[in-house]
């Protein structure tokens, strides 16, 4: 029989274990990034970082990769953002219990459908069509990815926004309400309020979603190598820091790979800054409830 | 004119008016709500008089939070909630179909349970009313006269830019009957006011009521009978979604009609 305190013992370094085991992929993963975007960083330097793409002249400026992913993801809060807010707020504080049962799931459901779908409908779809409207070049372009991420990053914003305002206490908006302000008064000047740091983590969650994406954009941003002209060219076609390591990665060798290493690296760079500030903000949320300054 | 003037109603539509007999604030009549399917109210009749404070009391679950609920239709906010009857304010029938919540519950003000401040600065939760409600005040000179007004202005003078969330319970507590008080209602109802308070903060609350009712028609749900007896003028006692008794807090608990208020008051159960 083993005593209870060697028991306690062996439970905490286990889990010890584990916790050490996953920070340590992390960390490999990263250091194996480096290792391999090296040579890239060593021979290219700050070239790396221009605009000139061209193979066949050894120039591999990933810059309109850094930008079309910047440039997609702001775009598709734009178009995410209004819509994503809009809902949360008729589901949290609007809609019958009922609709809210049925909608909530609805919505919810849109995060699980594969991304190459949102592509497919995307190249096929939208394209053809804003190529029909707008008598574009070709079916790709900025404007599609920015549609079909911003699509895609909604059922993000909806889901944790609505969570957010859920979680604004009864009492706060049942004190707003006897002082005799309206529904939407309500809305407007205390859940919106009290949630915001919530609502704002939804929001840069919903941009790494529209960042990291990289099937439903390759097939519709036309993974050109250049920047829009001029640069909010919504009509033009471009490239992401995704597509790109995905579509070179199967026909690339020599300091191609390397590259695309450090793409990976500036991805990796963007996803981690916007993570830790959406982990400040929800702490910060407990924080003013908690009543602390 | 007068419907106008009085701010119950949005419009001149078809409106029954009922004089109160004179010194009656509100009037409740025959008044019952139920949660879904269960009766949570039976019939319930009661006045409510002017500058006066109105006590109800009765053990847990009798419907006593229910009842000031219903006063100024804070029940609205839960969907399975259906009502009977009349309540009267002033000769108006608040649940009325033409009568707009907004506007009742600007006429009565509301203190709840727990001390429930904004995550705000002290000075933007007594402004709030002022704001969603259009009045044309002066911030400072509002927030200056209602905390004054409930007893709390020397303790944090100097701190009215600071989150309120930073003050005590009782502090807090004090700050939302202030709260209520900006928007200049007639009656103020208390639900449970102390119930989370320590005994400092609840004395300095009950001679706060006391104040008052020279201004204002108090209506107060307490599970304290000391409290009841102190502060009340008038006492309802509750029971099952019943009333079983009203009258002159004295006469309530000196000479109860009813066995079972009887029973309550000396403890025997509830």
């Amino acid at each position: 029989m083993i005593s209870r305190k060697l028991k306690d013992k062996m439970v905490h370094y286990t889990f010890f274990g584990i916790a050490t085991f996953s920070v340590l992929i992390i960390s490999f993963i990263f250091i194996f990034l480096f290792v391999k975007a090296y040579p890239a960083i060593d021979a290219l330097g700050t070239g790396l970082l221009s605009k000139e793409w061209n193979i066949s002249r050894n120039q591999f400026g990933i810059l309109p990769a850094i930008y079309g992913s910047v440039f997609v993801a702001i775009g598709a809060l734009i178009v995410a953002v209004p819509l994503g807010l809009g809902a949360s707020i008729y589901l949290s504080e609007i809609a019958p219990n009922r609709i809210r049962m049925i909608l909530k799931p609805l919505i919810e459901l849109l995060a699980g459908i594969p991304s190459i779908v949102y592509g497919f409908i995307g190249a096929i779809l939208l394209g053809r069509f804003l190529y029909d409207t707008f008598g574009m070049r070709g079916p790709n372009s900025f404007l599609a990815a920015i549609l079909i991420l911003g699509i895609m990053a909604l059922p993000i914003i909806v889901s944790m926004s609505d969570d957010a305002m859920k979680a604004v206490p009864k009492d706060l908006k049942d004190a707003s309400l006897a002082l005799g302000a309206t529904k939407w008064q309500t809305i407007r000047k205390v859940t919106i309020p009290a949630a915001i740091s919530g609502i704002t983590s939804a929001v840069i969650m919903g941009m790494g979603r529209a960042i990291g994406e990289t099937m439903a954009v390759m097939l519709i941003i036309g993974s050109v190598m250049r920047m829009p002209v001029p640069f909010f060219n919504v009509f033009d076609t471009g490239n992401t820091l995704t597509a790109l390591i995905a579509v070179q990665m199967g026909e690339s060798h020599g300091i191609i790979i390397n590259v695309l290493f450090a793409a990976g690296i500036m991805l990796f760079t963007i996803v981690a800054v916007m993570s830790i500030i959406s982990d400040y903000l929800q702490v910060r949320t407990t924080e003013k409830f908690e009543g602390k300054r | 004119m007068i419907k106008k003037i009085l701010g119950i109603l949005k419009d001149d539509g078809e409106c029954v008016y009922k004089e109160l007999p004179n010194g009656m604030k509100m009037r409740i009549e025959d008044f019952d709500l139920w949660y879904g399917k269960t009766q949570a109210l039976k019939s319930v009749n009661m006045n409510i008089k002017k500058n006066k404070v109105t006590a109800i009391i009765g053990p847990s679950g009798c419907g006593k939070s229910t009842l000031i609920r219903s006063l100024n239709r804070m029940n609205d906010t839960i969907p399975s909630v259906r009502t009977e009857g009349q309540i009267w304010l002033d000769g108006y029938d608040i649940y009325d179909d033409t009568a707009d919540c907004v506007d009742i519950r600007r006429k009565i003000g509301m203190v709840f349970q727990k001390p429930n401040p904004f995550p705000f600065s002290i000075a933007d939760n007594i402004y709030y009313g002022c704001q969603v409600n259009g009045m044309k005040v002066d911030k400072d000179e509002v927030v200056k006269r209602c905390l004054k007004q409930a007893a709390i202005l020397d303790e944090i003078s100097d701190r009215l830019g600071d989150n309120a969330l930073s003050l005590s319970g009782g502090q807090q507590q004090r700050l939302c009957i202030a709260r209520a008080l900006a928007i200049e209602p007639d009656v103020l109802l208390m639900d449970e006011p102390c119930s989370a308070l320590d005994p400092i903060a609840t004395a300095k609350i009950e001679d706060l009521i006391h104040e008052l009712k020279k201004d204002y028609t108090v209506v107060i749900v307490t599970h304290n009978m000391q409290q009841a007896a102190r502060v009340s003028d008038y006492t309802a006692y509750m029971y099952l979604g019943e009333l079983i008794e009203f009258g002159k807090t004295k006469q309530i608990f000196e000479n109860p009609k009813e066995e079972s208020t009887e029973k309550y008051i000396t403890g025997r159960f509830g």
